[in-house]
């Protein structure tokens, strides 16, 4: 089966390409990248080709945080109903996190979920399993029989490891697996009660709110340790002005920290929550917008290191409530790349950069066979229309959840077409 | 198109009138109360209430009755009628209230100030005296004194100005079907 | 004309619209003086109070506003533990829109269920207080009794004491006081103040005494000792010696000074029983005023007319 995916503008990162150029794919492996028209397309075998004109054509995007709710949850969403929202998005990875129930703390809740996800065949899935036995806390999970099964890292996430000396044991332990661990920063006792950003706006409307020192505090505590103990430390979805700071500070220092950031907090502050839309509530909560500027700032000067969308689905009836009971959470697949092209509109970075943060970086980061277009890697390509302006339209979303703030916004940049390993996994409808 | 139908010569000499038949008819001042009724209804009564004192040198009871609580015609979806005081300072038992207002017509307002006045209390009679009667009555109310009696067409408008509301006083009667002058 | 859809918060109106809703109201006060305490203007309609949180003072203060203009007051309680996921808020108010109620009185523990239940149902809202948020009707009968006993509110100076960060009778007195063009000052130790809040034009001040000196108008707060305060207070003790009114500290403050408190009081701990029972108080005139306040409300929300009748 070949693919020719004609006259895009092919902007690879990991190889340092931005130009017109075929695409030909044969057997799922990309086979061949040329100057326009040079690839011969009369064979016997059967080409199919995608005239890519006036589109982009990228390595298809890597997503290393989304909650895809299966085993246990499977109301708010299903590895197939993820696999299918992020094809939909442009994405031909995904990491998942290990907060479903059972916790993805054992090897067989690791081997059903990507055995899951080899069945539906859709999108690349890989599994993020918990640092600590139950997400509880007390106690380190088997990294190693994890790590085995297929775990490329660990987290708690939505929770953060409290516990001081655990989390130094951790990064410890961590060391002899080579893999990072992705920590959700947040001191709970800061916290607790907590639905929004403390600061004028929860005084105005009443609610407790969730100071950023609550982040600050466990950033500051995890890069404090790392020097010591070793191992990696990944800040997952990164919220604070300061944090970046420290990050940006690790980094000076040579301390083996990254990062990344959801598109939801360079995209919206916490004047979003006037009006008690619970679709303007997630932890970490939206900021001021003076911690969104920095943010853009550490996009821009490569401090924050990759996007992951956080996609968190919950149903109606998580949201459909009082604000202080509303879940934590929106969904991101399918809004990622037009909220991240409103950034190279505003020149914080090119669109290379842009999709460097979403492929080969997370692909460096997190040691995945993905994230570029080299000649003989698996055919994991996007096709979009960076121009395609149109109306999100949450009713259409392929996840099962349709929690999210951007109903109804009017933005521009299209996935059109998203192939993993050479296969179509997702064709828009409209263009 | 505006006529003036009762001038400020008129109204006085009206009022003077009233005035002297209330006493007539309630053979004097003694348990004679005056409740005018909004705007206009309390400056008649006011000034019927100074002449009684002229002739009989007496103060009678006084009071001031806001009748937009007790309308029959209160529905939702347009705008509330602002609400003025009402104030009845005195008993009302034993009394014979003489309900004073500009211009009688449908008769609603005064059976909404009938209401009112009965939940205030129970007085021994209920007169009525109004400065003008335009008829196309709805109700079986009738006037005890009138001022002059003016017919109209229905959708005229009688409009009664006061000097101490308006600045002139006047009764004049506007026909909206009519040209409009250049 | 002002006519409100509904009264969700005294946050957003404006002046001339407040001065409406005082002038109804003192208009409304005297109903309640005869001895039959009733008008017929609302007859027939139906006004629910949906309390979701415990209030015998207020929800009395709506039933018998109702009632006095002839209008069918029902009462409904609910509960709303977080942790029972019953019967969800929107369900329940559009399950009773469905019985075409007229008004729907709300008040609830959360911040935001006011406006989030308004805007899930056809019918007015009035919010009884929602959490910290707003407790309009509160701010109102405050200024309408501030307003009768000082004659104008332009220009006056007022402190409110006590747990302003869990108050939403100071939020929506802010609003309110500043729309009014009155000066307000919150006192409180440094724990309650909540971040930013001079941000709405207002001074803070830790100390009681100095703090009431050049005031008109001291408002007292309820102190809470629920578990939200854990960390906020050491004990009643010592916040009864910084922040209880007494005589002693009155001394300090103007001669013709008000004292207020929403209620319920807090005796000896907020305010010392003899300053509670003194002329300045006038906490039982805000009880009066409530009801008064209330019909207006409903009726400045129900009543209107054609006024081409007469």
């Amino acid at each position: 089966m070949t693919v020719l995916i004609k006259n895009g503008r092919v902007i690879d990162p990991a190889n340092n390409l931005d130009a017109t150029k075929d695409v030909r794919i044969v057997k799922g492996k990309i086979e061949a990248i040329d100057p326009p028209g040079k690839i011969n397309i009369d064979e016997k075998g059967k080409t199919s080709v995608i005239d890519a004109k006036g589109c982009v054509v990228c390595p298809g995007f890597i997503d290393m945080h989304v909650h895809f709710r299966e085993p246990g949850f499977e109301y708010k969403e299903t590895i197939e109903s993820g696999c299918k929202s992020a094809a939909a998005g442009g994405f031909t990875s995904v990491a998942v996190m290990p907060n479903t129930k059972p916790v993805n703390d054992t090897r067989s809740v690791t081997e059903l979920m990507l055995s899951q996800a080899r069945a539906k065949g859709i999108v690349r899935v890989y599994a993020i399993a918990a640092i600590t036995q139950g997400l509880a806390g007390e106690c380190l999970s088997e990294m190693g029989d994890l790590k085995d099964a297929g775990a490329i890292a660990f987290s708690d996430d939505g929770r953060p490891v409290m516990n001081n000396e655990l989390m130094r044991r951790a990064f410890e332990y961590s060391k002899m697996f080579k893999v990072p661990l992705i920590q959700h920063s947040e001191m709970l006792d800061l916290t607790e009660g907590g639905s929004m950003n403390e600061g004028a706006v929860s005084t105005e409307l009443g609610l407790k709110g969730m100071p950023v020192e609550a982040e600050d505090i466990m950033v500051y505590r995890d890069i404090a340790l790392l020097e010591k103990t070793g191992g990696r430390l990944h800040v997952a979805h990164i919220s604070s002005g300061n944090s970046v700071d420290l990050v940006r500070q690790a980094k000076a220092q040579g301390l083996p920290v990254t990062c990344e950031v959801a598109p939801h907090h360079f995209i919206l502050t916490d004047e979003a929550v006037r009006g008690y839309d619970t679709n303007t509530k997630m932890s970490p909560p939206l900021r001021t917008a003076k911690d969104v500027e920095r943010i853009k700032e550490g996009l821009k000067d490569g401090t924050i290191d990759i996007i992951a969308t956080d996609h968190a689905p919950h149903d109606l009836t998580d949201k459909q409530c009082e604000y202080q009971n509303a879940c934590f959470g929106i969904v991101g697949l399918e809004t990622a790349l037009p909220l991240t092209l409103k950034l190279v509109d505003e020149n914080i970075f090119s669109l290379s950069d842009a999709i460097k943060k979403l492929t080969s970086a997370p692909a460096d980061i997190f040691n995945l066979d993905s994230g570029e277009l080299s000649i003989g890697k698996q055919a994991d390509v996007v096709i979009f229309d960076p121009d395609y302006e149109y109306e999100v339209d949450v009713s259409k979303f392929h996840s099962k959840s349709k929690n999210s703030p951007f109903n109804g916004w009017k933005v521009k940049g299209k996935v059109l077409h998203t192939l993993v390993g050479g296969k179509v996994v997702y064709s828009a409808v409209e263009h | 198109m505006t006529s003036v139908v009762f001038d400020a010569k008129d109204i006085s000499r009206a009022i003077t009138r009233i005035s002297h038949e209330i006493l007539e008819r309630n053979k004097g001042a003694n348990n004679l109360a005056l409740i005018g009724i909004r705007t206009r209804g309390v400056t008649l009564a006011q000034r019927i209430r100074v002449k009684i004192n002229e002739v009989e040198n007496t103060e009678i009871d006084f009071g001031i009755l806001d009748i937009t609580l007790y309308r029959d015609d209160i529905a939702s979806g347009k705008h509330p009628p602002p609400v003025e005081k009402t104030s009845i300072p005195f008993p009302l038992e034993g009394k014979q209230v003489v309900l004073v207002d500009d211009v009688l017509f449908t008769g609603r307002t005064i059976r909404a100030a009938i209401d009112a006045l009965i939940d205030f209390g129970r007085p021994s009679t209920v007169q009525l005296g109004v400065l003008i009667d335009r008829g196309h009555r709805e109700l079986p109310i009738r006037p005890d004194y009138v001022g002059k009696n003016i017919p109209t067409s229905k959708n005229n408008r009688v409009r009664v100005r006061m000097s101490e509301d308006d600045g002139i006083d006047e009764v004049h009667i506007i026909d909206p079907s009519t040209a409009k002058d250049s | 004309m002002f006519k409100p859809r509904s009264i969700l918060g005294t946050n957003g109106l404006k002046k001339d619209e407040i001065v409406t809703i005082l002038d109804t109201a003192d208009t409304f006060k005297e109903i309640s003086t005869r001895p039959i305490k009733k008008v017929p203007t609302l007859r027939g309609r139906t006004i629910i109070n949906l309390f979701f949180e415990p209030s015998t003072r207020t929800r009395t203060s709506f039933e018998i506003a109702g009632k006095r203009l002839s209008a069918d007051v029902i009462n409904i309680s609910g509960s709303t533990s977080s942790t029972v996921k019953g019967e969800n808020l929107i369900d329940t108010a559009q399950n009773l829109e469905a019985m075409n109620p007229d008004i729907l009185v709300i008040r609830h523990s959360q911040s935001g269920a006011a406006e989030m239940i308004s805007r899930n149902i056809q019918c007015p809202v009035i919010n009884a207080g929602d959490g910290f948020h707003e407790h309009p009707t509160q701010a109102l009968l405050d200024l309408q009794t501030i307003r009768e006993t000082k004659g104008s509110l332009e220009g006056l100076k007022v402190a409110i004491v006590g747990d302003i960060a869990h108050s939403r009778v100071v939020r929506s007195n802010i609003y309110a006081m500043k729309a009014m063009g009155m000066e307000v000052r919150l006192v409180g130790p440094p724990t309650m103040i909540p971040v930013e809040i001079q941000k709405l034009g207002v001074s803070v001040d830790y100390y009681l005494e100095k703090a009431i000196q050049d005031v008109d108008v001291i408002m007292m707060l309820r102190i809470q000792t629920e578990r939200q305060n854990r960390y906020l207070l050491s004990s009643l003790r010592e916040y009864s010696n910084l922040f209880c009114l007494t005589s002693k500290i009155l001394e300090k403050a103007k001669d013709d000074v008000l004292i207020i408190h929403p209620g319920p009081v807090n005796r000896g701990v907020e305010i010392a029983l003899d300053v509670m029972e003194s002329e300045r108080s006038l906490i039982l005139n805000q009880v009066t005023n409530g009801v008064a306040v209330r019909m207006a409300l409903m009726y400045l929300l129900l009543g209107g007319s054609d006024d081409s009748v007469n």
